[in-house]
């Protein structure tokens, strides 16, 4: 560990957070519908939309018209998706000449990119037709989180309502969120990205012939469009299989700086926006931070382990100040450390480093983020929303202790809105802990193991836990092209994302109808550092009583076992 | 919820259009006239013909040529068509063994001088095209008794292509390996001479 290290993490995370303030800004104008600077140019594409769709922009729906729109949405896309990769083979722009996908994978595909997942199950350069990772991918990369932030948006304008206003529109939101915020910031993004040496080809490679004689041949892909919303959506989805570690995704330190800030930066930025619709922007503020605490905690965590001393190298007599398996020369392990933190926090899933070969406790700190529910700040509009549920179980308990009924930001917050809440927080531990209970005995599942023991099972937990949380990291030595992992991986993705979203809508609903109730000396102030501890700590005390004891079997017992390696020798 | 259907479709299939093909195709365009050389993949040629791209590693295994590191991807290493990294867990014996042999095998070229981390692990990508300096460094010697050159001429190379942290803070110092190799050739090309 050194100075420079801790800068770079430091100011990475710092520089996210600063940048959400004014895109923060710029969200809330989009969802507030007002005129942006974009407008010459986009405004007639919006209008083209609403007139193609059928819909009125006018028009707000209620949180039951409002989630059957989103889970409308959501099947077409998956029905859609699922056709392009099945038949990529009778589509045009194939110039590798992949097969279609199979039944199982391309289920499991289809839902990992509308769910803002991004698992894959495959390797993306033997498999993915260019067509396919264009028309297929790249547009549910968009597609995806700009429903997540509409759901969010349909959260904030029942936190604003007073009395029973509307929801919003699902198809508006979702038209403006990826015509004004996500295509033209991947644009001027993902040109910079090329300059700085990504490729953007539609030709399939290069064979080059090395300065010893040997053949090589080099893939090529449209990659900086991909990576741009890859990331600025928090998608994860590669277009190689090493994802961002691969030099052409990501070949150097001012790539990877971009690369995280932009897969937090519009998670945060929802955040500002829900303060500003909601005239609360100091809470907003307390929620950014209890979000940055824990990735800058996260993140200095994993630096430290990643430097602990390795068995192998050890082992081998050689410097062991730096445990380099899977990970890249140009990023060390501060870089590693602070994008793992970050990537596994937002629910991006892009890695720059294979995660696998992270120490026990490097591995088990990234997979503990994703089990604390994706909030941290999470997905884009699905960490927001999963703060708020966060925040409605903490004002709750707070309630509990002082004998009264709770309110959040002007909302009562009754039995139903809690009801709902632990609804959805309850679908993490079930799929994840439910799936992964049963793979640890099933002989189909167990074959995929890329490792024995204590890791192996942090495999199997990684997997499910990257699964219902839409991340979309793994534990990448798992083999999980199989009909059980891709049948249930696709599973706990739908869990995930639609168990979850639906009753946000519902508690949307539910508060919208509320008076707004304006503050008394007895409200608890949820704008504070009393607030920060509070919320920070029912989501550690949530996270560790759900997933302790399985990670106990995991991470933890291997990092003893690797101190017992160690003081052997 | 049948009038949801429409809307659904017709916005899947216009944003399908709008995001999944026009915009890749735009950025595409763009790209080629402002950053040909990079959208192409950042292609090395010499004499015309394509070597390697200067961001993908190769797996130069000459006595004369700086040694990148083990690679995980394909079965010989440095397959681009097969990105990745070896996924082993730290306590798996297979990665203890493949730790042990690249270290005893490059032991020999410097002894004494302790072995950088990333000089016997493999990359995430299996592609890394650097090295560390240390590991560049302790390669110095070996090169230059292959090229009859002396070892500070040698190093003066590898320090000219090591590139250090972005604005002293972000990224790590690093060697490519295929830069650094060409320049070798330029400037020691007794190797040519010698042949295979």
């Amino acid at each position: 560990m050194n100075a420079a290290g801790w800068t770079e993490i430091i100011l990475t995370i710092a520089l996210t957070v600063w940048l959400a303030w004014p895109l923060g800004a710029f969200v809330a104008r989009v969802w507030e519908g007002e005129p942006t600077w974009l407008d010459p140019v986009l405004k007639p594409v919006e209008r083209s939309v609403y007139a193609l769709c059928g819909v009125k922009r006018d028009s707000s729906q209620g949180w039951f018209a409002y989630a059957t729109s989103f889970l409308v949405f959501s099947a077409a896309s998956f029905v859609v998706l699922y056709l392009i990769l099945r038949f990529q083979d009778l589509l045009p722009l194939n110039p590798q000449h992949f097969s279609g996908m199979s039944p199982h994978l391309a289920f499991n595909t289809a839902v990992s990119f509308v769910t803002n997942t991004n698992w894959q199950s495959y390797a993306p350069e033997q498999t993915v037709s260019t067509f396919s990772q264009m028309a297929g991918l790249t547009s549910h990369n968009f597609l995806s989180a700009a429903a997540g932030i509409a759901v969010a948006a349909a959260l904030a304008r029942a936190f604003a309502a007073n009395r029973g206003e509307g929801l919003g529109n699902f198809w508006v939101d979702l038209t403006r969120i990826s015509l004004y915020v996500l295509l033209p910031i991947s644009f001027v993004i993902a040109l910079i990205y090329v300059a700085l040496g990504e490729p953007q080809t539609l030709a399939a490679g290069v064979v080059a012939t090395t300065l010893e004689g040997a053949k090589q041949t080099i893939a090529l892909f449209p990659t900086a469009s991909q990576e741009a919303i890859k990331q600025f959506g928090t998608n994860g989805g590669g277009v190689f299989n090493a994802n961002s570690a691969h030099p052409f995704e990501n070949p150097n330190a001012i790539t990877n700086l971009m690369e995280i800030v932009s897969m937090n930066v519009l998670g945060y930025a929802c955040v500002v926006a829900f303060g500003r619709i909601v005239l609360a922007r100091k809470d907003a503020r307390a929620l950014v931070a209890v979000m940055a605490l824990f990735v800058l905690g996260a993140s200095a965590a994993i630096y430290a382990t990643e430097t602990q001393r390795a068995p192998a190298l050890v082992a081998a007599h050689a410097d062991a100040s730096v445990n380099m398996e899977g990970k890249e020369v140009r990023f060390g392990a501060p870089s590693t450390a602070v994008w793992a933190a970050n990537t596994t926090g937002a629910s991006d899933g892009g890695v720059n480093a294979m995660h696998d070969s992270f120490m026990p406790l490097g591995g088990g700190i990234a997979m503990f983020m994703i089990q604390l529910g994706e909030i941290l700040p999470g997905g884009v509009g699905s960490g927001l929303y999963g703060m708020i549920v966060m925040a409605l179980i903490a004002v709750f308990v707070a309630g509990l202790m002082v004998g009264r009924t709770p309110e959040y930001l002007g909302k009562k917050v009754e039995a139903r809105e809690i009801k709902f809440a632990m609804l959805a927080v309850l679908i993490l531990p079930l799929s994840i802990l439910g799936f992964a209970g049963v793979a640890a005995v099933l002989p189909a599942a167990l074959k995929g193991l890329g490792n024995p023991g204590a890791h192996g099972l942090s495999e199997i937990l990684y997997a499910y836990s990257s699964a219902a949380g839409n991340n979309g990291s793994a534990f990448a030595g798992l083999s999980a092209d199989t009909p059980w992992w891709d049948t249930t991986l696709g599973i706990a993705m739908l869990l995930g994302r639609f168990a979850y979203a639906v009753p946000v809508l519902a508690i949307a609903g539910s508060l919208a109808a509320k008076p707004k109730l304006a503050a008394t000396a007895g409200t608890f102030p949820t704008d504070g550092p009393l607030f920060v501890g509070l919320l920070s700590g029912v989501i550690l005390i949530m996270g560790g009583l759900q997933f302790f004891p399985a990670l106990a079997l995991g991470p933890i017992v291997e990092h003893f076992q690797v101190l017992q390696a160690l003081g052997g020798r | 919820m049948l009038s949801e259907i429409r809307p659904a479709i017709v916005a899947t299939l216009f944003f399908t259009l709008l995001l999944g093909v026009g915009y890749p195709l735009l950025v595409t365009g763009v790209a080629k006239v402002a950053f040909p050389a990079q959208a192409g993949g950042s292609l090395i040629r010499k004499d015309g013909r394509v070597i390697g791209s200067a961001l993908i590693g190769q797996g130069f295994t000459r006595p004369e040529y700086l040694h990148p590191r083990p690679s995980a991807a394909g079965a010989n290493g440095y397959d681009p068509t097969a990105s990745g990294g070896t996924n082993l867990g730290p306590l798996n014996p297979a990665l203890i063994k493949q730790v042990k042999a690249a270290a005893e095998a490059i032991r020999g070229d410097a002894p004494g001088t302790p072995i950088p981390p990333d000089a016997v692990t493999s990359s995430a990508s299996g592609l890394d095209p650097d090295v560390s300096p240390a590991n560049a460094a302790r390669q110095a010697g070996r090169i230059a008794a292959a090229r009859g050159a002396a070892p500070a001429e040698v190093q003066k190379i590898i320090d000219a292509h090591t590139q250090g942290r972005w604005l002293g803070v972000f990224g790590q110092p690093r060697v490519n390996v295929l830069q650094t190799n060409l320049a070798l050739d330029a400037a020691l090309p007794r190797a040519q001479a010698k042949g295979p």
